[in-house]
């Protein structure tokens, strides 16, 4: 018998993989005397332990002996309760969502063709899939600080190599950038007083919301800050959508009428929702500000 | 910084959650009519393109962008924010979530679906393949932004990088060819951060099928993007003070699994000689 590997997979789980050839069994629970004894050959054993450490006795075909094994269970910490809390959620996934839509997973396991590309913000309370109901397959979704899209001649970033992806191998028809209300980037970016100093990452990445802030203290210094962040996180989602013009298949793309780009806002302090439109025809003649349609607002 | 909250997030037992998706109808109507012309060959000429000109009516019906993400909004106010006031009353204020996710963009893998995380849980990140770039604050800052902010503001406890099948990004990198040349402007140079992982797959696993180089790829890239993780000073500090863990999965949405493991890092006690 050859000891092939051990897998120590979530929680007081131990699961071993031996090397016998022909008949495969699974054994019952091992532990106490559950055992069957007799022609038993096992290729895998699922064990469940309540104690620190776990005695396995493993009878063999061809040695007609117990061996002893002894495997240290991972400490009883946050970490296996972790995994053991990621286990039903993932098995709770599977059995209400997975199998019940079986052949949609089917189907989507041969490829995807999301109509949607959506950049969002990273932080916890503004998931696309929840707050808008994205199910799987429906979007291809990038998530960065406070939701930015750096212009194209900032050079390369992991939001337009997503872009890249998403518009000319997955062919999506809409971008939608989804900002948020007490987004903690755009309060970071509100906050700084002398960026090109600053050796922090945070501060290096949304400088790249410079011009939104720029245009924020030109029309709102009058208000708290709170109210110019709220105005800041609007601005920047509509520099977002003016730096998607900046890239020529984007461009392209919307000149041939195969793409639609949209703003979004979540303001979860009222649970509302705003979207518009970027309206591509009268922008491309504009060098000042942007031009929307289709406006709607939902609370 | 917003003072924490305290309340749990909604359980998700408890949250209403679609069983059957909301899959558009037309969509799944034309999918079905694209199925019956690819299988049946013997349909005639005429049959066919009635069966393409409804296909294409369909298509045209299906334009309804608005209509669609209204749709989910108000589905998600209705059973999750309306149902749960006293938790997203205290998000309002601010967040504390526990985990920090690298998730892939791909639309099948969001891990909102499946690890159920409920609004305040998940910091989440998405790029192409969940990828981390090691610490530089020039080249992809904007990761380490979202690292920065995750460990010291938001003091995440942990960062759990997750890898899936059928990954497009990892294809990509497979196929990046020895010479280093490019066909994209962003996309190979980016999923050219975990080509450490590409070098020991074509040196270890010359006897798999294609299918199993990729998905050894995908999961050794998380173990590459673990790696890089650690290159982050505030990042290996909490690891070794034990107040940050490092985890690493693979979804497999072909079969259905999921696995799931620890990264575990230790700098035992300097011996002076």
């Amino acid at each position: 018998m050859v000891l092939r590997s051990i897998l120590l997979s979530p929680a007081s789980h131990i699961t071993l993989s031996m090397g016998f050839s022909d008949i495969y069994s699974m054994a019952p629970n091992i532990l106490g005397s559950d055992w069957r004894s007799g022609d038993m050959r096992l290729t895998r054993i699922r064990v469940t332990s309540k104690n620190s450490k776990l005695r396995l006795k493993v009878i063999m075909e061809s040695f007609r002996l117990p061996k002893e094994i002894t495997i240290e269970k991972p400490k009883e910490d946050g970490t296996t309760d972790d995994f053991r809390r990621m286990k039903k959620r993932f098995l709770d996934f599977k059995s209400d969502i997975y199998m019940r839509n079986a052949e949609h997973f089917n189907r989507l396991s041969e490829n995807q063709s999301p109509k949607f590309m959506v950049i969002a913000c990273a932080d916890s309370r503004v998931c696309p899939s929840k707050i808008l109901g994205f199910e799987p397959g429906e979007a291809f979704v990038v998530r960065n600080v406070a939701n930015m899209v750096p212009p194209h001649e900032n050079g390369p970033s992991e939001t337009n190599a997503a872009l890249e992806f998403a518009v000319n191998t997955l062919l999506v028809e809409n971008i939608l950038v989804v900002g948020h209300s007490r987004c903690g980037g755009i309060q970071a970016l509100m906050s700084l007083q002398n960026e090109a100093n600053s050796s922090s990452f945070i501060a290096n990445w949304v400088r790249v919301g410079n011009p939104a802030k720029s245009k924020t203290r030109s029309i709102a210094s009058h208000l708290d800050f709170d109210q110019q962040c709220k105005h800041c996180e609007k601005e920047s989602i509509n520099r977002s959508l003016l730096n998607l013009l900046s890239y020529p298949w984007i461009e392209e793309k919307l000149k041939q009428g195969k793409l639609s780009i949209h703003g979004g806002y979540y303001d979860f302090t009222d649970c509302s929702f705003e979207k518009w439109t970027l309206d591509y025809t009268k922008n491309r003649h504009s060098n000042t500000g942007i031009s929307v349609k289709n406006r709607e607002f939902w609370s | 910084m917003p003072p924490h909250p305290v309340v749990d997030p909604p359980n998700p037992d408890l949250t209403t959650r679609r069983s059957k998706m909301a899959i558009d109808p037309c969509e799944e109507a034309i999918s079905g009519l694209k199925k019956l012309l690819s299988e049946k060959k013997e349909l005639t000429a005429e049959a066919a393109a009635k069966v393409r000109r409804i296909t294409s009516e369909l298509a045209s019906a299906t334009d309804k962008t608005a209509e669609r993400i209204r749709a989910g909004f108000d589905h998600f106010k209705k059973e999750n924010f309306e149902k749960n006031p006293v938790l997203h009353g205290e998000l309002a204020k601010g967040q504390s979530p526990k985990f920090m996710v690298f998730a892939c963009s791909d639309s099948r893998v969001c891990p909102s679906h499946v690890l159920n995380f409920q609004p305040g849980e998940a910091f989440m990140v998405r790029n192409i393949a969940n990828m981390v770039p090691p610490y530089d604050k020039t080249k992809y800052s904007g990761i380490g932004a979202a690292i920065e902010y995750a460990v010291l503001h938001l003091k995440v406890e942990n960062i759990l990088v997750i890898g899936h099948s059928a990954c497009g990004g990892i294809k990509g990198l497979m196929s990046i060819p020895d010479d280093g040349t490019t066909k994209s402007d962003f996309i190979e140079d980016w999923v050219s951060i975990c080509k450490a992982a590409k070098a020991k797959v074509q040196s270890e696993c010359k006897d798999l099928d294609l299918a199993d180089k990729h998905t050894f790829l995908e999961k050794e890239a998380v173990n590459i993007s673990l790696g890089n993780l650690l290159t982050y000073p505030f990042v290996r500090e909490g690891v070794l003070k034990k107040t940050l863990a490092l985890k690493g999965g693979h979804y497999d949405f072909i079969n259905g699994s999921l696995e799931l493991w620890n990264l575990n890092f230790n700098l035992n006690p300097v011996t002076s000689i």
